[in-house]
């Protein structure tokens, strides 16, 4: 392990943790609508968002899977240090993290089963850019509609079939999230 | 003023962690009831430690808290929850409903209206709404797997032979998004189309039972009914003797022991504020002096 695993952690845990939660949680409950979440510093190739989620919602009960560039020492190091979640593969995860395209394919993810439909993965996908604009949402959480830039249409529609089964979905790029919950129906625009 | 003793909001990181992990997965299956290791807290199981977890779990310090009992802000168990998060977690506090971000509540759903941003934490004794049918929770789960709710219209059914009406009147059974039937807690029928397409986020905690679940704002809520015996929310049919509203929730007061009696608005605030804005109702004027 490298010294620098052990910066960019919170340096107010309770407090920057409660403010990164209170986002996520308005992020995933109104999906379309986009929040800042900062606080974090984690090492290249995770963005900010993505670090600051993995230090509010990860710990040694979680297990990570880590896809793609993701996958390096530097990334693996860090969350080891400031969360102690189990890096394991791709079935086994909790939480797992990586661009759209090293996340794929998606079938190897938890999706909960018929009577614990929470037991199912939680996605952080990394995109280069995030803005209202794109495939329509609809759904709880959204008055009439919403829009997002996101890397597909199909694989969300697909999920929103096996509902109340599903993977749930936080796309970050740099310091902001938008949440996209497996209740959330996607079409293109 | 904090109470440097405890961790922010009393609870350790560890265990918000696991109970936010529990919330998010309870927006994104609206209505399914996440199990979740609930604590021991200081004060006991039935006092709301299931709301006071999911309130925990969801302040910041930047937070307005507001908590009602059954409408009211000035009660034991609002009056005593309030103190604790002012200690442990050193926020605002407020009895105006519009002013909170944070509303936890026993039993009822404010009278006005809320909005983007706001919270609402509902304490829970019961989440399963099929329990007092099938006290197994293994056959209640299977039941919520396979959609099978012709039990919980069966009881319904029973209400409507035996009393003619549909005569349950608090803890009304819900259907979320058309998937799960949920228990609203025992809020009052009344209240039971404020649940549906709320501007806020609205979170159930059960300590006890240790459960917790949520409807994401704009969700669709409907109230059990049938074609011939459509859903009716009620109320006594009187106006608030305090502040004249016809539309707000009442509780009967017994004045004395010839049979008088009052009624007045549940929600406290909703009636100051009314009061204050120069509604009087039959018994205004002497109810405020008595009061004050």
């Amino acid at each position: 392990m490298t010294p620098e695993a052990l910066l960019g952690g919170f340096t107010n845990a309770p407090v920057q943790s409660a403010l990164a939660f209170r986002s996520a949680l308005e992020a995933l409950a109104r999906p379309g609508t986009l929040h800042n979440l900062t606080g974090a510093l984690p090492p290249p190739p995770m963005s900010k968002a993505a670090g600051v989620l993995v230090l509010t919602l990860c710990d040694g009960t979680t297990p990570v899977h880590l896809a793609g560039p993701h996958d390096c020492a530097q990334v693996r190091d860090w969350i080891t240090f400031h969360t102690g979640a189990p890096l394991v593969a791709a079935d086994k995860a909790i939480f797992a993290i990586g661009t759209w395209a090293a996340l794929q394919p998606l079938d190897r993810y938890a999706i909960g089963q018929p009577d614990y439909p929470d037991r199912s993965v939680t996605l952080i996908a990394e995109l280069r850019a995030l803005t209202q604009t794109g495939p329509r949402l609809t759904g709880p959480g959204i008055k009439t509609e919403a829009r997002l830039s996101l890397p597909e249409t199909a694989a969300f529609a697909q999920n929103r079939l096996q509902f109340p089964l599903g993977f749930d979905c936080f796309v970050t790029a740099a310091d902001l999230v938008a949440g996209l919950p497996r209740s959330t129906k996607v079409e293109a625009a | 003023m904090t109470d440097q003793a405890y961790n922010f909001a009393y609870l350790d990181e560890q265990t918000k962690r696991m109970i936010r992990r529990a919330i998010l997965k309870g927006i994104a299956v609206p209505g399914y009831q996440v199990p979740f290791a609930s604590r021991e807290m200081p004060m006991p199981y039935g006092w709301g430690t299931g709301g006071v977890q999911v309130t925990a779990a969801c302040l910041t310090p930047v937070d307005v808290l507001k908590v009602i009992d059954q409408g009211a802000d000035d009660t034991t168990n609002a009056v005593s929850i309030r103190k604790f998060f002012q200690r442990t977690a050193g926020i605002a506090v407020t009895e105006a409903t519009q002013e909170a971000t944070i509303i936890q509540t026993r039993h009822r759903i404010p009278e006005t209206s809320l909005t983007t941003g706001q919270i609402l934490v509902y304490q829970v004794p019961i989440p399963e709404p099929l329990r007092f049918l099938e006290p197994r929770e293994t056959e209640t789960r299977k039941m919520h797997e396979l959609e099978e709710y012709g039990l919980m219209h069966v009881k319904l059914y029973e209400d409507i032979a035996r009393h003619g009406t549909i005569a349950t009147s608090y803890d009304y059974p819900v259907k979320v998004e058309g998937r799960y039937v949920m228990d609203p807690s025992p809020i009052p029928k009344f209240d039971n189309p404020k649940l549906s397409d709320s501007p806020a986020i609205q979170l159930f905690g059960a300590g006890r039972e240790q459960r917790i679940y949520a409807l994401p704002p704009y969700t669709n809520v409907v109230s059990l009914d049938f074609d011939d015996h459509p859903f009716q929310p009620s109320k006594a049919p009187h106006d608030c003797d305090l502040c004249g509203a016809a539309d707000s929730y009442l509780d009967e007061v017994i004045t004395d022991d010839q049979g008088g009696r009052m009624f007045v608005c549940s929600d406290t605030d909703f009636c100051r504020s009314r009061r204050a804005a120069g509604h009087v109702g039959r018994l205004g004027s002497a109810a405020v002096e008595a009061s004050e």
